[in-house]
């Protein structure tokens, strides 16, 4: 496990370098942007002209950009976000209250499109060239070119709007008292679609990765030698070549998260999830500039930690992670 | 003395970019039970191909003319139960993400009717038998944890790890260092010896393949140009590129031999 | 073998190429087909496609041509799509050769900005840059590049790295050369294919997100977007989803088109590197 620690430690001080680097971009954003944290709070609750001056001066916007980016630091590593205008409150509970449904949403479709998708890679890839190889390569394709959005719009129209056989947004009913599993499954028919549309993308990329990995190892040594050994084709395909294959997808899982997160805003203002995505596009409709950028810096700081969990998920499935160094 | 194999007219041709190849034209060759044959020739000789005809592992795009028959047996021999076959490249030939153990106990498991445990079990004495130091150890180790010599070691042990009829070894020493090299000859001298193998060794390396073999046969082109006893191809050798190749040896005894270079086909 | 005869041999890249070609008409003919303002009332109010000969894709909730409002709807994805990843390949190009060829502290410096702009999720900056600035064409641009240039960023880096040990950098460094001028007259040449095959997944990957931008409101508000249209559509969902339909599969075509066509090109190129 010390090669892994080794690999965590790295990468966290790495994360904490990009972080700020992030923090200053936000702060520059922030410094262009109309208005200040002064005019955001006066315009929800009220105040006079002597207050405004009296409260640039308390909150120090009145001093040097490098003073005013210290400050902005300092409230951040005190998970200060600043506040809302359009909510009147804290943006970190605003965030903190959106967040689960969006990491729900995610979650879900992060398991659907790696899951089906690996497993529909390795069915096409298992005959590298029939005809289900095939239609599923151009299949994938198609998909794969479907903008999310529009993907949501038409399994509204077919499943919510003509079938009625999945509600047509929201992520639970509304006032319907449910409890407990009730609930969990009242839930889970909100999600069916919106996961789907996120998910189905995602599912025709990875579909291809599986699949494009796997006709590389079929060339690899060790696929001959296990032919050789007289192993079945099922224990061929699974155990070598699939395994083999699916590493760089573990990977893609990383660099996608950042993809899927801007993916969720327009899922979740199609079927009106109230999470994190619908939140920003709240917050671009009422202009409230630093509500955007407080759901950017989560954002950043979640990419960062699911990339995190990638690596440990890739050191413990690649036993070659960390070796060169190791003995180096 | 039985046949175990008999090869007739055999041809085969690679399919290249729309140009054919052919990799052997009309070989026959026959290889009793028990015996030790080694088959010499540069890289592009077709000798490997040979091997993996005989082993049925030629790919889809090649096509064969000519029999490979197994007198004796009913059914064609199943790869692994068999044959065992030892690649060139251990690096290569071994699963990067799968532990030495199960890469051996996999074998065991498809061809014994083993449990997963006895699988593992079996593989830790293959591991022994192939003088692995600490089974125990290497048995959960990956193959980037060993050296090339000991991993093939464990190529090998996984190649026996089915009690073959027929053990054949595609320049299973040349991607290693001289020392480990002749170690791993007489690896294979021994575990043949022991389990009563038949061998056949292919070689660009005829010293090599002398000590090893009982036969020899000399490859050129996909051509069979010279098949004999040992002694009588390297004391007698009647065909001129043979007598080449012994000269080019016997000159550069220690040193590596100027076809080396290339990699085999 | 010729490489265009090459391209048409595999019928995905012919199928990609007429989708193109027609896009790419429709785009050209649009002012001359509708010249007039796309956006002007042109009939009743949601008449369905397929019914009058003069409306053949049918009207929206304000009786607008359909028909006009996809063909120019096609000139703003082109010119969206095109110019972000223009700008996209190039700045990503720029990065990247001077990453690679300084080394060092630059190096570092660079990729973990890099870095830090591939952390932050492209769409929400594209989002938060046009709220920002305002809604135009050439901002919408600006912010589709500001999250597309990555990748081309360490394609460029990682060629550079293996371009300037060669030879011709050594000896251009030898005749006095101003190393940016190696870096960008002797390296950055070289180390252009491999970046510039990524530009079909950019120029499809830019398109899908100016729609989405446009979907939510944020594209140029004097111009006819795909992503506009799905919008608009989607408050009569029920009674007319062909007006969202139809823009879809519109979209759907030609980031498919662009796909396919950008496979042909790299598989033809690739033929013929690994021939000569």
């Amino acid at each position: 496990m010390n090669r892994a620690l080794t690999l965590i430690r790295r990468r966290l001080i790495g994360g904490i370098f990009v972080l700020l680097i992030v923090v200053i971009g936000t702060f520059l954003l922030l410094e262009t942007a109309p208005g200040d944290a002064v005019d955001a709070y006066i315009a929800s609750t009220g105040g006079d002209a002597g207050m405004i001056e009296l409260l640039r001066h308390r909150w120090g916007l009145d001093q040097s950009v490098l003073t005013r980016l210290a400050n902005y630091l300092w409230a951040l590593l005190h998970l200060d976000l600043g506040q809302s205008v359009t909510f009147s409150r804290p943006i970190r509970d605003v965030i903190l209250e959106r967040l689960p449904n969006t990491l729900l949403l995610m979650g879900s479709a992060t398991a659907l499109s790696f899951g089906l998708g690996s497993a529909l890679g390795i069915y096409a890839g298992a005959r590298p060239g029939s005809v289900r190889d095939r239609f599923l390569s151009i299949g994938s394709l198609a998909l794969y070119a479907v903008p999310g959005f529009w993907l949501g719009l038409v399994l509204i129209i077919v499943f919510a709007v003509d079938l009625r056989w999945f509600p047509i947004g929201g992520i639970e009913s509304i006032a319907s008292g449910k409890t407990g599993l009730d609930r969990a499954v009242d839930i889970a028919r909100h999600l069916v679609l919106p996961v789907s549309a996120l998910g189905f993308i995602y599912l025709a990329l990875y579909l291809r990765m599986m699949r494009a990995g796997m006709a590389e190892v079929w060339r690899q040594d060790f696929v001959l030698a296990a032919r050789a050994k007289g192993l079945s084709r099922r224990r061929i395909v699974l155990a070598h070549v699939a395994r083999n294959a699916l590493l760089p997808l573990v990977t893609m899982l990383g660099l996608q998260s950042a993809q899927m997160l801007g993916g969720s805003v327009v899922i979740e203002s199609v079927f009106s999830v109230p999470g994190l995505g619908r939140l920003a596009q709240e917050a671009v409709a009422a202009r409230d500039i630093p509500l955007l950028l407080g759901i950017i810096l989560v954002s950043a700081v979640m990419v960062i930690v699911i990339n995190l969990l990638v690596d440990i998920a890739y050191a413990v499935l690649d036993p070659r992670v960390g070796a060169s160094e190791a003995s180096a | 003395m039985t046949v175990l194999l008999s090869v007739r007219d055999l041809t085969v041709t690679y399919r290249r970019d729309g140009s054919e190849v052919a990799a052997l034209k009309h070989i026959s060759i026959d290889v009793a039970a028990g015996e030790r044959v080694a088959i010499i020739g540069e890289s592009g000789s077709g000798k490997s191909t040979l091997a993996l005809a005989i082993a049925g592992l030629l790919p889809q795009s090649s096509r064969i003319e000519g029999r490979i028959d197994w007198p004796g047996r009913n059914h064609a021999p199943i790869g692994g139960r068999d044959i065992g076959f030892v690649f060139q490249d251990p690096s290569a030939s071994l699963d990067p993400v799968m532990a030495v153990g199960k890469q051996i106990a996999e074998v065991a498991h498809t061809h014994l009717g083993l449990g997963w445990s006895a699988a593992y079990a079996k593989a830790k004495t293959l591991l022994e038998r192939v003088r692995l130091p600490d089974p125990d150890v290497a048995l959960r180790a990956y193959p980037h944890q060993l050296s090339g010599g000991q991993k093939q070691r464990v190529a090998i042990a996984a190649a026996i790890a089915a009690g073959p009829k027929l053990l054949i070894a595609d320049e299973a020493t040349s991607a290693l260092d001289t020392i480990v090299q002749a170690e791993i000859a007489a690896l294979i001298r021994q575990l043949v010896a022991e389990d009563g193998m038949t061998l056949l060794f292919v070689s660009h390396d005829i010293a090599l393949a002398a000590e090893l073999a009982e036969r020899i046969a000399v490859f050129r082109h996909g051509d069979l140009v010279e098949i004999g006893t040992t002694a009588q191809v390297v004391n007698t050798p009647r065909n001129a590129y043979t007598r080449a190749l012994l000269d080019a040896h016997l000159g550069l005894d220690a040193g590596p031999m100027p076809w080396r270079t290339g990699t085999p086909a | 073998m010729n490489p265009l005869r090459r391209f048409l041999g595999t019928p995905e890249a012919v199928a990609g190429a007429i989708i193109l070609i027609a896009l790419f008409a429709m785009a050209l003919t649009a002012p001359l087909i509708f010249p007039g303002d796309p956006q002007a009332i042109a009939g009743p109010a949601l008449l369905p496609p397929f019914q009058d000969w003069l409306l053949p894709l049918g009207t929206d909730r304000l009786g607008r041509d359909v028909t006009a409002e996809l063909f120019h709807g096609a000139r703003t994805s082109l010119a969206v799509g095109l110019a972000a990843a223009a700008a996209a390949l190039v700045i990503g190009a720029v990065v990247g050769t001077l990453a690679g060829f300084a080394g060092g502290l630059v190096d570092e410096v660079l990729m973990r900005v890099t870095d830090a702009f591939q952390t932050v999720p492209s769409f929400l900056l594209a989002l938060a840059f046009v709220s920002i600035v305002g809604p135009s064409l050439g901002v919408v641009v600006a912010a589709i590049a500001l999250g597309a240039w990555t990748g081309p960023a360490r394609v460029a880096r990682a060629e550079v790295l293996s371009i300037r040990e060669r030879d011709f950098v050594a000896s251009a460094r030898v005749i006095g050369m101003h190393p940016l001028e190696i870096a960008f007259r002797e390296v950055l040449p070289n180390a252009l294919p491999p970046v510039l095959a990524l530009s079909s997944v950019i120029v499809a990957a830019a398109i899908l997100t100016e729609a989405a931008l446009s979907f939510l409101g944020l594209g140029d508000p004097n111009r006819v977007t795909w992503g506009g249209m799905i919008a608009e559509g989607r408050a009569v969902l029920r009674t007319a989803p062909f007006l969202s339909i139809v823009p879809g599969i519109a979209l759907v075509l030609t980031v498919l088109g662009v796909y396919l066509a950008g496979e042909g090109v790299v598989e033809t190129t690739a033929v013929r590197r690994s021939l000569s």
